[in-house]
């Protein structure tokens, strides 16, 4: 039947394999995954630390630092700042790094159809 | 003044803002890349406060709020779970689905492998995770309303359930993605601005001070220091603990496998953009899980008496809108009056905008995925893929309706957070294997998927929450009727099971066959995904 070649997905064009080739290309994926995956291995860890100690050090969590204010709030809304700092972070090293490579390559894709 | 006139009043202007907005979004232009996309025009702020409208639900103003005023700190953990999320959303999927993706989330799966084995998996698990995202709302908007009309009868609750059906299909059938997308835009403005002023005006009861504002609550909720520290709601044994953990893991890794979030990454015209709404929308939805400790804390601190009576018997749904009264002067005052219309209007537009968007999502799936690509095999028109979608927004809204009605007594949180739990099971393990392991691959694909789904869906089946917890104080506890009893598994949440299975059934399905095809193709699809080469333009009017 014909429909088979519907079934699997086409390929789609060889210029990207050309660009796979490139250096620019290779930088593009070393940069972009020496980032995040630390990255998501640091943030995934800091978040179930704090999901562990809420459940088994609440002696620690428990204790209270300024009026009512104790270390479990303070732990929780750091989870906010390290969320909102990693997402900084992170905009400003794919602006830096990551959009300059892409851009090239996608020029290069363009012109080479 | 009689809040109930003011109440009805303010929830008409909102069905007719939202009904005015989508008829002027459906003049807009026409195509399927209008029509499910928006014609990926939108600006990156503009797509920011739509993520945020389309996912601060019921269940996070309404919800989190509540189970903050009722159990103290452990309600603060949902709102730290649903914003650490967006990393996952950020760091590893938005982007890169945004290069590779045309409509629906199959569209990346389908992009390397075969079309109709992973398209069917993906629609299937789209439509689950939404029909019980939708069940949540429908039942909040039910309760909400009845509740603040003060009539209490069931009649009055189906009309409210039917009523929203008939309007989600509206927006989507009428407005398609770019009137549900303003829908969300207005919403979030509107639910954003409502939760400021009353943020403040607790804050303003307490002289700005944070420490007095917890000190009342833990002295008014009866629970003293115990109410501001962890374990009042999950500290109580071993298996509550693991429960906890197990909501933990299916918030944080839920949210990036939500199939009307992921498709959200479509409306924007580069995958720059696309990571910039993420980061508006991390600002957005942090400064609003930020109220809402406030808003609960608020709650725990100044409603006592009948009111909070009122707050635990509606499970903390009403701790928001009573809180809302209670700042602006009480009841029978006109300011508490006001101020209660105010935020109850906000809340039902706050589901409105929900279901437009999930309503969308299951149908554009259903129309794009299985009608077009499995059953025509890629060669229906566009006319005839959208004719489906409004026939399938037509089925899902009132299959959402026959099933919203019995399910009133469900706890809307629970639903929440089970679409969470299915959406890091089936969903996620087959985004991320997608993206980052080229061996990957159609079998990989359904496996993960089916087996996360069915390992989701089954474990709750036989969790806790659908038997087993028998008859206290004369309620039953869970959903079934107290005489039957099949629970095996002890934890409500199926989230510490299901997402590592979703995983490993991923796994084993990729390594027990090998497809050259989706290999080769693997390289494709990363310079793609990372470039941009050759991903779909916006639309230039």
């Amino acid at each position: 039947m014909s429909d088979t070649q519907h079934d699997q997905a086409e390929r789609h064009d060889p210029v990207y394999d050309q660009l796979a080739a490139t250096d620019e290309f290779k930088e593009l994926r070393r940069a972009y995954r020496s980032f995040v995956f630390p990255a998501t291995i640091a943030f995934l860890a800091w978040y179930l630390l704090y999901v562990v100690m809420s459940n088994w050090a609440t002696g620690f969590m428990n204790i209270r630092l300024v009026g009512n204010i104790n270390v479990a709030l303070v732990f929780g809304l750091l989870q906010f700042v390290t969320t909102f700092a990693l997402a900084w972070l992170y905009s400003r090293y794919s602006t830096a790094k990551l959009d300059p490579l892409a851009r090239h390559l996608n020029d290069h894709y363009e012109t080479g159809r | 003044m009689d809040h109930q006139i003011l109440t009805t009043f303010l929830f008409l202007a909102v069905v007719a803002l939202t009904v005015g907005i989508t008829v002027w979004a459906s003049r807009q232009g026409s195509g399927s890349a209008n029509f499910y996309a928006g014609g990926r025009s939108f600006t990156p702020v503009q797509n920011g406060f739509a993520i945020g409208g389309d996912y601060m639900s019921a269940a996070s103003f309404l919800g989190i709020s509540g189970a903050i005023a009722l159990n103290g700190y452990d309600g603060f953990l949902y709102s730290v779970g649903f914003l650490v999320a967006w990393l996952v959303a950020l760091l590893l999927v938005a982007e890169m689905l945004r290069n590779s993706g045309r409509y629906t989330m199959a569209d990346q799966l389908a992009y390397r492998m075969k079309q109709t084995p992973v398209r069917m998996a993906a629609a299937t698990s789209t439509v689950v995770v939404s029909i019980f995202y939708l069940l949540a709302q429908m039942v909040g908007a039910g309760a909400l309303v009845a509740l603040l009309l003060g009539v209490d009868s069931q009649a009055v609750k189906n009309l409210v359930i039917f009523a929203v059906g008939i309007l989600m299909i509206f927006y989507v059938t009428v407005g398609g993605m770019r009137g549900t997308t303003w829908v969300q835009i207005v919403k979030a403005v509107l639910l954003m601005t409502g939760s400021a002023l009353i943020v403040v005006l607790v804050l303003w009861k307490f002289s700005f001070n944070l420490s007095d504002l917890l000190g009342a609550a833990a002295s008014n909720s009866g629970k003293g220091q115990a109410f501001l520290e962890p374990g009042l709601k999950f500290g109580g044994s071993t298996t509550s603990k693991l429960d906890f953990v197990s909501l933990g893991l299916a918030l944080v890794l839920g949210t990036a496998g939500l199939p009307h979030i992921l498709i959200r990454f479509y409306t924007v015209p580069t995958s720059r953009d696309a990571r910039k709404s993420v980061l508006w929308a991390i600002g957005l939805i942090g400064v609003f899980y930020l109220f809402t400790l406030v808003l609960g804390f608020g709650a725990a601190a100044l409603l006592s008496g009948d009111k909070a009576d009122q707050v635990a018997t509606s499970k903390g749904n009403l701790a928001s809108p009573l809180l809302a009264e209670a700042v602006g002067g009480g009841a029978g005052s006109t300011g508490g009056a006001v101020l209660l219309a105010v935020i109850s209007a906000v809340a039902f537009a706050t589901i409105l905008a929900v279901v437009a968007g999930l309503t969308l999502t299951s149908s554009a799936s259903v129309a794009h995925d299985i009608y077009n690509n499995v059953i025509k095999k890629g060669r229906a028109t566009e006319k005839q893929e959208i004719k489906v979608t409004r026939i399938a927004a037509f089925s899902i809204g009132l299959i959402a309706i026959l099933l919203a009605i019995p399910a009133q007594n469900l706890n809307i949180a629970f639903l929440v957070a089970l679409a969470f739990a299915v959406a890091a099971s089936a969903n996620l393990p087959a985004i991320v294997y997608n993206m980052f392991w080229r061996r990957f691959n159609t079998r990989g694909a359904t496996w993960s998927i089916y087996g996360g789904l069915i390992s989701s869906v089954g474990l709750v089946i036989f969790s806790p929450i659908m038997s087993g917890k028998g008859i206290v104080d004369g309620v039953n506890q869970s959903l079934l009727p107290a005489s039957i009893d099949i629970a095996w598994f002890p934890l409500e949440n199926p989230g510490i099971v299901s997402i590592p299975l979703g995983f490993l059934f991923g796994f084993l399905g990729t390594m027990s066959r090998r497809e050259p095809a989706a290999e080769d193709r693997f390289t494709e699809l990363e310079v793609r995904a990372l470039s941009g080469a050759g991903s779909e333009k916006a639309l230039v009017h």
